[in-house]
């Protein structure tokens, strides 16, 4: 009934080409963010945020970044833990060789060493395609894991081999180490987590995101009707592990804290991204959060119900969730290739012309 | 080197803007085109024609730049063209069509007509990520210009329809409109026509003649009906087996007896 | 002969017998891609499956005991009884054969005519599911599998090898159950092409992995024609899983082994086996040889990624991997 576009006209291309070109969209956008940004922090505890909202917007942001490459320059990607890790670890050596920067800026270095990591690891890309390249991008994800775990200087020769985020601030406030609050992290991981969601959708809906789209739609059209397939493929890696940098220098830095490389950058984490983008949806900055959030959420849920509700033990409900996940993801392909953005687009539609559908 | 003529329809033709010169291409042991020698002049509608295999499609993947001749030279622009990759000679002002469409399936036809617009779009990585202001001004204006070619070839209904989801026909269209919206010094068609009932047939030629007078736009074309293409192309380069066994009006063409052998099957040697 | 060089060699011989072992599993991933284009990421997983199926059936375990102690508050475990390792096998295979029955039928019936994307997708998806499914049905703690196969270093070898050098040499340590795991798996590739190339089923199914539609429209039955792939696929992941099983234990880490394999299947190709099998033993060569030679000098467990940088630089050079022919690209 309210979900109308009739009488809600474009009379410019700029208004026609918005984001949100529907009225009702728009607003529903402005009230979410002021949810986010003006509400949520002071409603915000440390279970919500270390169970659901931290992991949400960081995963979020990976999802967005390889969805940047798999889902609009078509070049699948196995090796996204491995580039979480070039952020993680990058964001520990400018935190504890440059103590005084502002944790904001060493957040930003990190997700530039990943682009730079990520571009030359895109270079086969333009050599080899669909799932020969799959494959050779696992051997950054197992080179890299590899480095860090093995050459000591990336982790400062700590006996433990792990890395540990020092206290570091942003304006004064703790964003990590010990004394952090919850909504400090969080506010600091909104801010990253919708900024890259607003650079993300700029760039897609421009030309270089037509770009990325002509490669994974039809690489040979995409080279003869003028686009360089090298630069729209090396900025496509550059721009995507930019973001999963930035991803993961917060999940070591404010969600764990400590981290043991092997473990938490393992190569489940870049099939878990992965998950995320397909069960999100391709090609859709939207299907990245759906997708994040869901995957969040499931894990969570499935504990709650399962371990505190039924009373089934912790390594049986971890059981099943592997069964409930491998099984949702297959249910989804069947159904819906094009993931929970697909869905949403189709309810909207049926909303749009709800109760009269003809 | 002549300065062009006029055609019986009294259109001006320029100079030459395209000249294959002893153009050879082999896969292999094959000989796909063999010492072939042509020129397309400005403002005119060329065809290349023949019998499947001829080798028509080789050629014009030639002047794309798409592959490249073990022997010959390709001519812009009074200047030897350098070995460049297909998206350098896209750069120059060259602009195609495919046999079997080549669209961006993934979609819409308005940005499919934008990709065109691709070479033409130069904001830096920086103005896109921030969008208001260059990069929004610059997509504005392309956006316009991609607007009057969707107009023009009278698309509009479907300009936010993934192309997916379009017939045959309309794709062709689209991908014509794709072309054009590059603005390009020269169209290569390959095969605009083929797989068209008559009706698409009239609507595509109308097109083709269209765009030539309004935008003054230099067309070379290969098609497989022969009517058409007498009714079409200013002059015609007949070939078959990788070789050219005709070049001329298509008058001339009509009375050239190895271009009747070829298309009656007469036995080659 | 120097003693550094003896004992490069033995390396050698133990990275060929390595290679078998990857190849064996690159076999599987080969076998249904040809037929189906499908890129098999669940391959380990069955592997791992078919050894805990194994083990649980010559054990007489009770299949998801654990689950149903834990929801009827029973306590069961065994059967109580011990099954002969040869009949243990052929149920296991029955088992593989009702597994690629229900992948067909609950999943890659569904998704037929999908991007080979989507369908990549759908087999990690299969991988969770299996991996929780296995582990809910067998227990997920580290079992050992013995039916029967010889194992340990060969002393023949050992003695007959050992005059070659000096003093610090003992003769070169050959693992018996990498020779049978050899023989075994040359015999499977022979009896492969035997099928292949000499039976109806064999041909038919050459026949689909050149033309799904050409097969379909001879008489060609594609569901059939995707069980038995799948079955013969569940029949090399069982083979695999036997012998990776009995050398270092049944457990998780067994899934991972499809992780070797695909390597292998980037320099051999995705559908050549004759390249499954010389990308293995490249691979298996390769990194024991890297890491015997480099790997102290560079913190050693280069095992990890040397397969993948290889299979990387090779391709760069040579896209079309060991095998393949030239790419011509068309519009």
């Amino acid at each position: 009934m309210f979900y109308r576009e009739a009488g809600d006209f474009s009379t410019t291309y700029p208004e026609d080409s918005q984001t949100f070109p529907i009225k009702f969209d728009r607003y529903r956008y402005y009230v979410v963010l002021a949810f986010a940004f003006l509400v949520v922090p002071f409603i915000i505890n440390d279970y919500w945020a270390n169970a659901i909202l931290l992991p949400f917007l960081i995963y979020a942001i990976a999802a967005i970044g390889l969805n940047i490459l798999t889902g609009y320059c078509g070049q699948v990607s196995l090796g996204t833990g491995g580039f979480m890790a070039v952020g993680a670890y990058s964001c520990y050596k400018f935190m504890t060789a440059f103590p005084d920067l502002s944790m904001f800026i060493n957040v930003l270095l990190a997700g530039v060493v990943t682009a730079a990591v990520g571009v030359l690891f895109g270079l086969p890309s333009l050599r080899i395609k669909g799932f020969y390249l799959a494959v050779a991008t696992l051997a950054a994800q197992f080179f890299l894991v590899w480095l860090f775990n093995r050459v000591p200087w990336f982790y400062n020769y700590s006996a433990s081999g792990q890395i540990n985020a020092p206290e570091r601030t942003v304006l004064g406030v703790a964003v990590t180490g010990p004394n952090t609050s919850a909504w400090a992290a969080y506010l600091f991981c909104l801010v990253f987590c919708v900024a890259s969601a607003i650079v993300a959708r700029n760039l897609t809906r421009g030309s270089i995101g037509r770009k990325w789209m002509a490669i994974r739609d039809m690489d040979i059209a995409a080279e003869i009707i003028g686009v360089n397939p090298m630069k729209a493929k090396l900025t496509a890696f550059a721009i995507s592990s930019f973001f999963v940098g930035i991803s993961g220098a917060l999940f070591f830095a404010l969600y764990l804290g400590a981290v043991e490389v092997g473990e938490a950058f393992s190569i489940q984490k870049s099939f878990l991204i992965l998950f995320m983008v397909i069960i999100g949806g391709l090609g859709s900055i939207f299907g990245s959060f759906a997708g994040a959030a869901f995957l969040v959420v499931l894990p969570v849920a499935m504990k709650i119900v399962g371990a505190d509700m039924l009373g089934m033990p912790t390594d049986i409900v971890a059981h099943l969730q592997l069964v409930v996940v491998g099984a949702l993801i297959i249910v989804f392909l069947i159904l819906e290739p094009h993931g929970i953005a697909q869905l949403w687009r189709l309810a909207k539609e049926k909303l749009r012309l709800w109760p009269f559908p003809h | 080197m002549d300065e062009g003529y006029t055609t019986t329809d009294g259109r001006k033709i320029g100079g030459v803007v395209m000249e294959m010169k002893n153009i050879t291409l082999r896969f292999g042991g094959v000989v796909a085109i063999k010492d072939i020698s042509f020129d397309i002049r400005e403002g005119e509608i060329r065809a290349i024609i023949g019998p499947n295999g001829a080798g028509k499609s080789s050629m014009l993947n030639v002047m794309s730049g798409f592959y490249v001749p073990q022997e010959g030279e390709v001519w812009f622009h009074g200047k030897p063209r350098p070995q460049m990759k297909p998206y350098q000679v896209a750069q120059q002002g060259i602009a195609r069509t495919f046999q079997n469409i080549a669209l961006f399936e993934g979609m819409s036809v308005l940005d499919n007509v934008m990709t065109g617009r691709l070479t033409q779009m130069k904001s830096g990585l920086f103005a896109q990520a921030i969008w208001k202001g260059k990069a929004e001004a610059e997509e504005t204006e392309n956006r316009e210009f991609a607007e009057k070619i969707i107009d023009f070839l009278e698309i509009q209904a479907i300009r936010k329809t993934p192309v997916a989801r379009l017939p045959y026909g309309l794709k062709k269209r689209v991908e014509l409109a794709r072309a054009l919206a590059a603005e390009p010094k020269l169209l290569l068609l390959d095969e605009p026509m083929a797989g068209m009932n008559v009706e698409e047939k009239e609507d595509m030629s109308r097109f083709i003649l269209d765009v030539n007078d309004e935008f003054g736009t230099t067309i070379a074309l290969i098609e497989h009906d022969m009517g058409v293409v007498m009714d079409l192309s200013d002059r015609v380069v007949v070939m078959d087996y990788g070789q050219k066994i005709g070049d001329g009006t298509p008058d001339d063409i009509r009375n050239n007896q190895a271009v009747i052998d070829a298309y009656l099957g007469v036995s080659h040697d | 002969m120097s003693d550094q060089f003896l004992f490069g060699i033995e390396v050698v011989i133990n990275g060929l017998m390595a290679g078998v072992l990857y190849a064996l599993v690159a076999l599987g991933f080969v076998l249904i891609y040809k037929a189906s284009g499908i890129f098999n990421y669940a391959q380990g997983v069955m592997a791992l499956f078919a050894a805990m199926t194994l083990v649980g059936v010559m054990n007489g375990q009770v299949p998801f005991a654990h689950l149903i102690n834990s929801i009827l508050g029973t306590d069961v475990h065994h059967f109580g009884w011990h099954i002969p390792a040869v009949i243990a096998i052929l149920m296991t295979m029955a088992v593989m054969i009702l597994l690629a029955w229900a992948v067909q039928q609950l999943v890659m019936r569904h998704l037929v005519n999908q991007e080979p994307i989507i369908l990549f997708m759908a087999t990690i998806g299969l991988a969770y599911f299996l991996e929780g499914f296995s582990d809910l049905m067998w227990g997920s703690e580290i079992k050992k599998l013995d039916v029967g196969l010889p194992q340990g270093g060969s002393f023949w070898i050992e003695e007959m090898t050992a005059g070659l050098g000096g003093e610090g040499f003992y003769g070169f340590f050959i693992d018996r159950l990498d020779i049978v795991a050899t023989v075994i798996a040359i015999l499977l590739v022979v009896a492969l092409m035997l099928f292949s190339n000499y039976t109806k089923e064999g041909r038919a199914l050459r026949a689909v992995a050149d033309d799904h539609q050409a097969a379909l429209s001879v008489g060609v039955s594609l569901n059939f024609i995707w069980v038995l792939v799948w079955s013969v696929a569940g029949f090399v992941a069982l083979v695999a899983g036997i012998m990776w099983g009995t050398k270092s234990g049944v457990q998780f880490s067994l899934s991972l082994i499809a992780l070797k394999a695909l390597p292998v299947l980037m320099l051999g190709g995705f559908t050549s086996i004759p390249g499954a099998i010389v990308g293995g033993l490249i691979i298996g060569v390769g990194e024991k040889l890297f890491e015997f030679l480099l790997g102290p000098a560079l913190g050693g467990a280069t095992e990890n990624w040397f397969a993948y940088v290889l299979a990387l630089v090779f391709l760069v050079f040579r896209p079309q991997g060991l095998f393949g022919d030239k790419i011509i690209e068309r519009v």
